[in-house]
């Protein structure tokens, strides 16, 4: 079973910590540009491991990572229903 | 099928007849939120206001964009934080950080390992000893501020914005504090002997 308690998970996270952490403006500031190389299948962890790590640790920019990624993701799929010609 | 680059984009929305980019624009912006926010209780009339509240701060920090990716997914990023924002506020608009911060000094923190009937019981003791040190390490090391803030986010799941809201301060910064915790934390473990492998590994069963 893979799923860590409180504890592990920040254990975790402080044994992992590194000097070179950005914040979340500095990382807000790359994140269209990380969506795009993931979208890409690019290596993510070799072209901005700074924001990879970022989003690893901070919920909040996970959460509008995750939430961008879909829809990006979604300029793929019809038009909803009220856009669609009478 | 939207062929704009970014210098046109930026060109029309800021031009002397921006409507018809506005309105592409805005209806590319409600098409990604739709499907971003369908986990989330939102209502359309939700979804619109976050995509007039993104135009607007779009329209705003123009400026700022610099063709690092296209327009389009930088102005979808700019909506989505703008939604994300608005909800996580309304979510967690009756917390206070009292409500969260019961208990003090992280005590209420008990590895599942301890509670699991299978688990070896000496490895049990060792978990034990190195928590008791991790908890007394975090009394020693972390500010009252960082403490507060570890428990807040990490224990009580509230969302760094808000937590950083009721501290008087802004995420980033709320970020860069716990940063600097955790990186306290993290010498000091290493100075008690407690090396990374060794305090990951005490976790795992066998």
């Amino acid at each position: 079973m893979d799923i860590q308690s409180p504890i592990q998970q920040m254990v975790q996270m402080i044994v992992s910590t590194r000097s070179d952490e950005i914040g979340c403006d500095e990382c807000f500031e790359q994140l269209d540009r990380f969506a795009e190389l993931v979208l890409a299948g690019k290596n993510t962890a070799e072209a901005l491991p700074l924001v990879l790590d970022h989003l690893n640790r901070c919920p909040d920019c996970r959460e509008e990572f995750e939430a961008l990624l879909v829809a990006l993701q979604s300029t793929t799929f019809p038009p909803r229903p009220q856009y669609l010609p009478t | 099928m939207n062929t704009k680059t970014g210098e046109e984009w930026c060109a029309q929305l800021s031009g002397l007849a921006p409507d018809a980019a506005l309105e592409e624009l805005r209806s590319l912006l409600l098409h990604g939120l739709h499907f971003a926010l369908a986990r989330y209780n939102v209502t359309e009339s939700d979804l619109e206001d976050f995509v007039q509240d993104g135009l607007v701060k779009i329209l705003k920090e123009l400026s700022s964009y610099r063709g690092d990716a296209s327009f389009t997914t930088w102005a979808q990023k700019v909506c989505v934080r703008v939604a994300l924002t608005e909800l996580r506020r309304r979510r967690w608009r009756d917390v206070s950080l009292d409500d969260l911060v019961t208990n003090s000094e992280m005590s209420d923190f008990t590895p599942e390992v301890l509670t699991d009937r299978s688990a070896d019981p000496g490895q049990s003791a060792a978990v034990q000893m190195m928590m008791a040190t991790v908890q007394r390490i975090i009394a020693e090391e972390l500010t009252e501020r960082q403490r507060t803030a570890m428990m807040a986010v990490m224990q009580g799941g509230m969302a760094m914005q808000e937590v950083a809201e009721r501290m008087g301060t802004n995420r980033n910064a709320l970020y860069k504090l716990l940063h600097d915790g955790r990186q306290r934390l993290q010498k000091r473990m290493m100075q008690e002997g407690m090396t990374p492998q060794e305090m990951l590994s005490m976790f795992e069963q066998g």
